[in-house]
């Protein structure tokens, strides 16, 4: 047999494990400052592009894809060349994909600070971003399929299966959740609408969790775990079988998001079924990954890597038995939509995540610059602060999340609320919130210590940029089965239709459960008093949008006697049918604004938006000042209503042309509403006579933003208010 | 909860078929794989999962080079 040389590409593995460990500190800290803007609400005001809502997409898209993103990249270059004996096939793509993929992030750091989002969680960033992920994504797939084709190891280890099918699987739901029609080169609108819209997000959101955050890392996992380790996985035969079932069953979860709300109910309880079956691969391969630590345990005791990785994969444990039970219907009922939530998602993030991702560092950085590891002490530290962090970030949270859904539930004796002011429910678990920024600071800390850390044993080595190694050749073989083989050997040896199987097994379950809501009518009742949004609220949902009010604020009441009492009649599916996208939320912060329309005077939302906590006293909402100073930009509103024509919203060829006449009239209708307010009345004509002191021109209040912004919140949830008062 | 799903389901033509393909598909499927899985051989097992150790043949060679 013939023995080839060639050289392991080292260097693309080091860029991106310094991208992993810069966008790694840049998101935890944006995260440290929106803990503490629960605290200080106020932290940043008066600009807008520091505002809570325009940072939380960054943060969750910091950590997700810049963070996570990049060691995904850094370990599966590393592992692949590796395990399959081959420099990765094209350094061209090897360098696209750093590089693309750096330039999508900055993009997203400059975009969504300013407002640019779609508004669908971890997939906010507008349609040519998203155009240029795919394309990145496809180069990255690419680039891995040809390493394997010209690969000098017959069988592909398990770690490369899951890195297929994370290929696979995210592009399959990036480009089918992120359907969009532009309006301009930043704007656009979901093809979806409501229920729909919904369903596609959260079957992405959920899959891009698991194939996103879990099958990347369970490849890593089955790689660098026995490498640390130095032992075999403890069960190749139990890979297997996670590897396949998880793959199945996962893809089918994603309506467990969605549980109580519009969305129709078989379609929530086979979300349920398909998560509680779901615990089975996760435990099977929790328990593969610490059982491959068998006879190991001493060098537990004292290696850091193996300790970061231990408390890794005993955190995906958690996480994912925690899942099945959120997914459960009474679990869920209490806590959807509380820090529950945060807290089970930061122990799947901090510590499967990013004890997963230090470990792998903290490993390979010493071999690949042939040197040891600065110092074994600081690492140890930087576990142990780090896990403090996690304990500290999370505990709090559950705390606080069941505390804050037991009080939204709580009645009196007479049948009212015990707390029928939400802010109350709020204040009561600030110390909470005070634990959570000091452990997730604790954690950022940690990975402080860790970059000190690498940049010493880094300056103590010498880069190997091009890693020398030999192999024998493959010999080519025939097509079908050799003698003694079964059918799954066969498959191992044939990347092609391994994919392809992958991808069939991953698309039976978006098939049936996404077709049939999007195809058969019935699924979504009409509601005849339903109608298109005016021209003003269009533009005021478009602000609602930008200033992120999705993420503190929930749209959908879900049929609870708790929540009917304090919101008003629950949400039906068919109100929704003209929101391209959905806004129903995930989170509630603040409270449901759903039947929001008609509770409070104009007055009262100007008064709010400018100065929340004179309004509400305790109140952690940001202030929205520049909203009562902006003029209101109406250039795109006529093309805006073309594209929800195209989408299938009913405005009529006279609607769109007098569109601006129709919002000038509706703002002016607001405009005198807020003149009801004297002291608003006094304050305006002072700013006019200001202006005109100054010689600056004055917009008048009805061209400014706000006045859409309360348009829109007075619309929210009236069209059944209508119906009921006609009857 | 099956009142719900048929209630949608009615309206497909032949749906009868579909739980039960499902149901042959999965079966099917899973029961192959731990055919297999259980029926494999231990050789080949052992040798698959000596994979991520085998790359190392030349680390050796390697350092040598750098020194130089």
């Amino acid at each position: 047999m013939e023995v080839q040389q060639f050289y392991y590409d080292n260097k693309i593995v080091k860029n991106f494990i310094y991208a992993t460990i810069a966008w790694g500190l840049i998101g935890m800290s944006v995260g440290l400052l929106l803990a503490l803007m629960f605290l200080f609400p106020n932290l940043t005001d008066g600009i807008p592009w520091l505002s809570f809502g325009r940072l939380r997409p960054l943060h969750t898209n910091a950590v997700i894809f810049a963070f996570i993103g990049n060691a995904i990249y850094a370990g599966v270059y590393y592992s692949s060349q590796r395990l399959l004996k081959a420099r990765m096939w094209s350094d061209f793509l090897s360098k696209l994909n750093f590089w693309g993929w750096q330039a999508i992030i900055i993009s997203a750091v400059i975009t969504l600070p300013l407002g640019y989002t779609s508004s669908k969680e971890y997939a906010e960033l507008e349609w040519p971003i998203d155009i240029a992920i795919a394309v990145i994504w496809i180069a990255f797939g690419a680039n891995l399929i040809g390493t394997i084709i010209k690969r000098r190891e017959r069988h592909l280890y398990v770690a490369i299966w899951f890195y297929l099918a994370t290929f696979v699987t995210v592009a399959v739901l990036h480009i089918f959740n992120s359907l969009a029609l532009p309006v301009s080169f930043l704007k656009s609108y979901s093809v979806y609408a409501g229920v729909q819209d919904a369903l596609v997000q959260w079957w992405y959101g959920h899959n891009a969790v698991a194939f996103f955050l879990t099958t990347p890392f369970l490849g890593l996992m089955y790689y660098f775990v026995p490498k640390a380790a130095n032992r075999p996985v403890y069960s190749y035969r139990l890979s297997i079988v996670h590897f396949w079932s998880l793959i199945f069953i996962y893809i089918w979860a994603g309506p467990h998001h969605l549980l109580y709300t519009a969305l129709p109910d078989w379609a929530q309880n086979l979300g349920v079924a398909f998560s509680i079956m779901l615990l089975a691969p996760s435990w099977g391969g929790m328990i593969n990954g610490l059982l491959t630590l068998r006879g190991a345990w001493d060098k537990v005791r004292t290696d850091p890597v193996l300790k970061f990785m231990v408390v890794a994969i005993t955190g995906y444990g958690m996480a994912t038995f925690e899942g099945p039970m959120l997914a459960l219907k009474n679990v869920n009922a209490i806590a959807h939509y509380t820090d529950w939530i945060i807290a089970h998602v930061h122990v799947g993030a901090l510590a499967w995540n990013g004890f997963l991702t230090f470990g792998m560092i903290y490993w390979l950085v010493p071999r690949m610059f042939k040197t040891t590891l600065f110092s074994v002490k600081l690492a140890n530290t930087h576990f142990w602060i780090g896990t403090l962090g996690i304990l500290l970030y999370s505990l709090p949270m559950y705390v606080a999340g069941f505390l804050q859904a037991s009080m939204w539930k709580q009645f009196n004796p007479d049948g009212t609320l015990m707390y029928g002011n939400f802010l109350e429910t709020v204040t009561q678990i600030i110390p909470m919130y005070w634990m959570r920024a000091i452990g997730g600071s604790m954690y950022i800390a940690g990975a402080f210590v860790m970059l000190f850390n690498i940049v010493k044993t880094i300056k103590s080595g010498s880069a190997v940029e091009d890693d020398l190694a030999e192999a024998p050749a493959l010999n080519k073989i025939g097509k079908g089965r050799l003698l003694g083989e079964s059918w799954h050997q066969v498959i191992e040896r044939k990347p092609v239709q391994l994919t392809i199987l992958a991808t069939i097994t991953i698309l039976i379950g978006g098939i049936v459960q996404i077709v049939p809501t999007l195809l058969i009518d019935s699924n979504i009742p009409t509601i005849t008093s339903v109608k298109p949004y005016t021209p003003l609220e269009l533009e005021g949902r478009d602000l609602y949008i930008r200033e992120g009010c999705v993420g503190c604020h929930s749209q959908m009441i879900r049929p609870f006697r708790s929540e009917v009492e304090r919101y008003g009649e629950y949400s039906k599916a068919g109100e929704f049918v003209y929101d391209h996208p959905f806004l129903w939320g995930s989170k509630r912060t603040g409270p449901d604004l759903h039947r929001q329309g008609g509770k409070n005077s104009d007055s009262w939302h100007f008064n709010h938006m400018y100065d929340p906590q004179r309004m509400s006293p305790g109140s952690i909402m940001p202030r929205y000042q520049w909203l009562t100073k902006n003029t209101l930009d109406i250039s795109d509103t006529q093309a805006k209503m073309e594209v929800m024509v195209t989408l299938g919203v009913p405005y009529t060829d006279t609607e769109v042309e007098n569109a601006l006449v129709n919002l000038r009239e509706q703002a002016l209708q607001v405009e005198k509403n807020l003149h009801q307010d004297p002291s608003f009345t006094e304050n305006y004509e002072a700013e006019k006579e200001a202006a005109a002191a100054d010689g600056e021109e004055f917009v008048p209040i009805h061209k400014r933003e706000i006045v859409a912004l309360i348009a829109y919140l007075q619309r929210l949830g009236t069209d059944i208010k209508v119906k009921v008062s006609q009857k | 909860m099956l009142k719900f799903i048929k209630h949608n389901m009615t309206e497909i033509e032949g749906i009868e078929i579909y739980p039960i393909i499902s149901l042959i598909i999965f079966f099917l499927f899973f029961a192959a794989l731990t055919w297999w899985v259980v029926s494999s051989k231990k050789e080949y097992i052992d040798k698959v999962s000596q994979i991520p150790f085998k790359e190392n043949l030349t680390e050796n060679k390697n350092n040598n080079q750098n020194e130089k």
